[in-house]
């Protein structure tokens, strides 16, 4: 099952789970995906080390999908 | 699938030059030009006091110990990008660990319960991410970069302030270095003494690694 999750304050919250065969369940993600995205959350696949990809829809066969804030120089 | 080329934060320093291999050579000769500005006058002072006059040489060992102390200053302003912050939520922190394990090998998983530290292997060296900034271990693991760079969200939990910054350096290695604030440059040597002790392993790692590399 694919993940949507948000990193926040409680470590990270689930926000959707979907299947390929629940286009119901991937369209409830895609809408909260969106709602993320509009609150200022970048869209994060992560491909194993050294690599990841931002991405600004939700992907349907990507296992794990993390939402990040913005980074910045301290 | 819509997918950005590169780190969307770059847009916030546009202005800055994208630190590449390039680029992070020119640092380096200007840090090491900077450093020498700072303390090769201080030997100097401290070989002519003597060579005028031998009983000034408590005053020369006073010069050399500012070109000594300079650079050390300056490491350990470095060295404190990586330093832990204080921990607040337990179950929170277990949470967030939980997914920074997820995201990283087996390896580099046992390294950051040991040292808090995420090692990963980049284009420009290895880099060693914390919570607050990140240490580049160069190609031949002599020198180090220190980067001050964060999230600016001061509730999350370490882990996840870390896994930000792995996720950026994993999008986009140019842009989280361009992004990255950088606070030392210098011999990696200098770096491992101003380190806590618990974290100093990381950085022989990330030494040994950048020496394979």
């Amino acid at each position: 099952m694919a993940r949507l999750v948000r990193m926040d304050r409680t470590g990270h919250t689930t926000l959707a789970e979907w299947t390929d065969a629940d286009d119901a369940a991937f369209a409830t993600a895609a809408d909260a995906f969106r709602e993320q995205l509009e609150a200022g959350y970048y869209a994060v696949v992560s491909e194993g080390e050294g690599q990841a990809r931002q991405v600004t829809a939700l992907p349907a066969d990507a296992p794990l999908v993390i939402l990040r804030r913005p980074i910045a120089g301290g | 699938m819509a997918a950005h080329a590169g780190l969307p934060e770059r847009s916030t320093v546009a202005w800055r030059r994208p630190i590449d291999a390039a680029a992070l050579r020119s640092r380096e000769r200007l840090w090491t030009l900077s450093t020498a500005a700072y303390s090769v006058p201080f030997v100097a002072t401290a070989a002519i006091l003597v060579g005028v006059e031998p009983g000034l040489a408590p005053v020369a060992a006073l010069s050399l110990v500012h070109a000594w102390g300079i650079p050390e200053l300056h490491a350990n302003r470095g060295a404190k990008v990586v330093s832990p912050r204080r921990r607040r939520d337990e179950a929170a922190e277990a949470t967030a660990l939980g997914l920074l394990g997820d995201l990283v090998g087996h390896d580099a998983r046992e390294l950051h319960d040991r040292t808090g530290l995420v090692l990963e292997r980049g284009a420009l060296g290895v880099w060693l991410v914390g919570e607050a900034g990140a240490l580049l271990v160069r190609p031949g693991g002599r020198r180090v970069h220190c980067w001050c760079v964060r999230v600016d969200d001061p509730s999350l939990p370490s882990a996840d302030r870390t896994a930000h910054l792995l996720l950026a350096l994993r999008e986009d290695e140019t842009g989280f270095a361009t992004v990255a604030n950088l606070a030392f440059s210098g011999a990696a040597w200098r770096v491992r003494r101003r380190l806590p002790e618990p974290m100093r392993p990381a950085l022989d790692a990330a030494r040994a690694a950048a020496r394979r590399a």
